[in-house]
């Protein structure tokens, strides 16, 4: 992780400008808003999924991941198409709808992130043991005294946590920020860093602006730890969880919100149909590729969240910063970076896929970990005593305790880490030849040389793959949690 | 074990001592649709040796790679660098210089370190339908029409357009962004997003290049498309090829650029990289280009010019641009 940020250092000394200081404050300020936004928005959302039950549920929990797993300019050009001046809600309000500037970021991040959220809270109200739903409704207690006693305990323990993970998210933001955000004033630090490598060669200045972000992501990280409270609920017995009694508002708020995240998924599709006709021959050696990456980076990533996960639950601090760290290191700094540091010794065409797996692992570790973190908090909490109580330790701990009460934040985690590979751009980049490219650099160079529509088609391909990797080990994981 | 051995042999005996010629190039340059594999091809013909491409992602990743591995380079020929990129490559000492190839520009274009393999005007595209399209930067400007452009920041064609307006208007270009503020839907970071979005209808115009709708004439049978001509005369992207000094293959580097600029590497160039090629081969351009826009003015800052006006006219861009 820090090897790279060195390697650029190095090359001519960390240097900052008063430009940058206009893009720290965009910056900032898109991703408060973005994860604020999303963490609102997810709070009633994911309170009327685990209220609600009816057919197509579990489809309709599983279709959540898939805005967060699609390669950003796919889903760009998704939002365009739904909300953009020729759009279809332009088309139905006949005037075009005022998407470029903050709205359109914020929308785009929305749409990315109120998913994320909506998983973690809904995963935070199945935790709340069925015992105290119980003896709430036992007592009586009304709807509003359940909120405050049970809820919202969860709540303060879950919400730093899903704000931290999605503001993490947009801070690196960088093309859908530039491109719906309607010009220059919408300028990230992601995009000084680009500039500073590509256009200006000045590693240093990258280098400065890479340790700004990861700066920004350790305060951000330190704040959520202060703010977050520990559930003190204690152990339950497993009991099949206790439907809460639901409001009528639940229909309306669950319609919404698939209607939100379904329409540009919906124009992905439609957009991308006629391309699969005319797809080239080399996506399919790409695909594969593609795949391979995907698998080795999930088992990777997955590999080292659990441990970091419970040293972390076990009360080292510096187990999470480590596993956060990675998601505000630009792909980018990291694979230029890395490419600093091994060109002395070695091709770079010939690492090029171990390299984007291990980078792609790398950026997938913070989801996995704040996904994994609540529930190993809550393992060490409750069963801790008993394991070492009963002697259960090593391998049979590892297969009766830790994995069956993980699995479902594991299978969640390693989907996500599988999907978010498959979709990378920023190392592959840098590393690949002509004969090693991978899915999403099939697309990009595609959509290069005016083949939109083939662009369009092979995105679809990676979307239906992502989601597939996605869905397999999601499911997976929720199966093996029962 | 050794049966493994002896059939590696079979299968690679045509590789086992021919030279191999490094050309680090740009992605879109060696993509199966791109220039590159018909170059290759066409060139091992002639050399009894194998091209290697080593692809970077655009014009600038060429220019960062090559200052990262300085004279580590394992490239000999390096194609895909633009005149607004030229100066810094120079500045880089890594590259030897070049044969002078006749060229056919539409401006002199001599330099003794690069030569130039392919050439565009940037232009606004957009839809024949499109009413009262503008004739210059001004009308543009007084005009409700909307544009998307590329960001000088990440993008060559944005660079261009930047240059564009101060070759055209000097010290007035300031004020000519700040007019065209009200113009620009949004700022994308390449020219695939900024093209795209203009696709979907998202823009009556986009920043590209003359002879963008001959791509869609020749490969898509459309002729829905055109540019607008503008009267300040449209600002020149010639794209270049150079030899390094730590070549490793001197030889072969110079017949590659040789042939990089004779007729049969010339005229694979307009359909696949759909620019205009340096020098117009004897069979002259594939039909459908005599549609495109004719401009009479070339603009074209010299590289020198041109890399010391990039950071302060990227500046001024941004300042008129942030609300």
């Amino acid at each position: 992780m820090l090897a790279p940020l060195a390697a650029l250092a190095l090359q001519s000394g960390l240097v900052l400008r008063a430009a940058d200081l206009a893009a720290l404050r965009f910056t900032v300020t898109q991703a408060a808003l973005s994860a604020a936004i999303s963490c609102a928005l997810a709070v009633p959302l994911a309170r009327a999924l685990v209220r609600r039950s009816f057919p197509g549920r579990g489809a309709l929990m599983t279709l959540l991941g898939a805005p967060f797993l699609l390669p950003t300019i796919v889903a760009v050009l998704g939002i365009v198409t739904v909300y953009g001046r020729s759009g279809w809600v332009s088309t139905l309000i006949g005037a075009p709808f005022p998407l470029y500037g903050m709205t359109g970021v914020l929308l785009a991040h929305i749409f990315f992130n109120l998913p994320l959220a909506t998983r973690i809270l809904v995963q935070g109200w199945h935790a709340i043991p069925a015992e105290r739903l119980r003896l709430a409704a036992t007592l009586g207690l009304p709807a509003s005294a359940r909120f405050r006693h049970l809820e919202l305990p969860m709540l303060r323990a879950q919400v730093p946590g899903a704000f931290l993970a999605i503001f993490l998210v947009c801070l690196t933001s960088f093309v859908v920020a530039l491109t719906l955000g309607g010009g220059p004033s919408a300028t990230t630090i992601e995009l000084a860093i680009y500039q500073a490598l590509r256009f200006d060669f000045e590693p240093g200045h990258a280098a400065a602006l890479a340790g700004l972000q990861a700066g920004l992501a350790a305060c951000a990280v330190w704040v959520a730890a202060r703010v977050t409270l520990p559930e003190a609920m204690g152990a339950g017995l497993d009991r099949a969880p206790m439907a809460l009694g639901g409001s009528v508002g639940d229909g309306p708020v669950i319609a919404l919100g698939t209607l939100f995240l379904a329409l540009p998924l919906v124009a992905v599709l439609v957009e991308g149909l006629p391309g699969v006709l005319v797809l080239p021959a080399q996506v399919w050696p790409a695909a594969g590729r593609s795949l391979v990456a995907a698998l080795a980076a999930a088992a990777l990533a997955t590999g080292a969240a659990l441990p970091l996960a419970l040293a972390a639950a076990r009360g080292s601090r510096w187990a999470e910063l480590v596993a956060m760290l990675p998601m505000v290191a630009s792909g980018l700094v990291l694979g230029t970076g890395w490419f600093l540091l091994l060109r002395p010794l070695l091709r770079p065409e010939t690492v090029a896929l171990p390299a984007t797996i291990t980078a792609n692992a790398l950026m997938a570790l913070p989801f996995l970990m704040r996904l994994l973190l609540p529930e190993a908090r809550r393992l060490v909490a409750d069963y801790d005593r008993l394991a070492r109580a009963t002697g259960l330790q090593g391998l049979a701990r590892l297969r009766f305790l830790t994995l069956p009460r993980l699995a479902r934040p594991l299978g969640l985690g390693a989907g996500i880490a599988a999907a978010l590979s498959m979709g990378d751009l920023g190392t592959i980049a840098l590393f690949a030849d002509q004969d090693a490219a991978t899915l999403p650099l099939v697309v990009q160079r595609l959509a290069g040389a005016y083949r939109m529509e083939a662009a369009s088609g092979a995105a679809l391909l990676l979307v239906a793959l992502s989601f597939t990797l996605f869905a397999l080990f999601d499911l997976g994981g929720r199966h093996a949690a029962k | 074990m050794k049966f493994l051995t002896a059939l590696a042999f079979l299968v690679t005996p045509a590789f086992a001592d021919v030279p191999v010629l490094n050309v680090l190039t740009y992605d879109s340059f060696t993509a199966d649709w791109g220039p590159g594999p018909a170059i290759a091809k066409g060139f091992e013909a002639t050399c009894a040796c194998k091209v290697n491409y080593i692809a970077a992602g655009d014009g600038g990743a060429i220019l960062s790679r090559l200052k990262m591995e300085g004279e580590k380079s394992e490239a000999d020929v390096v194609v895909g660098l633009d005149t607004s990129l030229m100066e810094a490559a120079r500045a880089t000492g890594l590259f030897a210089p070049v044969t002078a190839q006749p060229n056919t520009l539409p401006v002199p274009f001599a330099d003794p370190d690069f030569q130039p393999f392919d050439w565009g005007w940037f232009a606004f595209v957009h839809l024949k339908t499109l009413k009262n399209p503008p004739h210059n930067f001004k009308e543009l400007a007084a005009s409700n029409l909307k544009v998307v452009i590329e960001d000088p920041r990440s993008s060559t064609p944005g660079l261009g357009l930047v240059m564009w307006v101060k070759a055209a208007y000097g010290d007035q270009a300031g004020a000519i962004w700040k007019d065209l503020a009200d113009n620009i839907v949004t700022v994308t970071p390449s020219w695939d997003e900024a093209y795209g979005l203009f696709l979907k209808g998202e823009a009556d115009m986009v920043l590209s290049y003359t002879t963008s709708p001959a791509y869609h004439l020749i490969a898509e049978k459309d002729d829905t498309k055109t540019a607008a001509l503008f009267d300040e005369g449209h600002y020149l992207q010639v794209e270049v090829a150079g030899k390094l000094k730590a070549a490793k293959q001197p030889a072969l580097a110079d017949q590659f650029l040789a042939y990089l600029a004779g007729d049969a590497a010339q005229s694979v160039l307009p359909t696949t990289n759909w620019m205009y090629p340096a020098k117009t081969p004897a069979a002259g351009l594939p039909a459908g280009f005599e549609t495109l826009i004719q401009p009479t003015k070339s603009l074209l800052l010299s590289p020198a010019e041109a890399e010391a006006a990039r950071g302060p006219a990227i500046e001024e861009w941004q300042a008129a641009l942030a609300k």
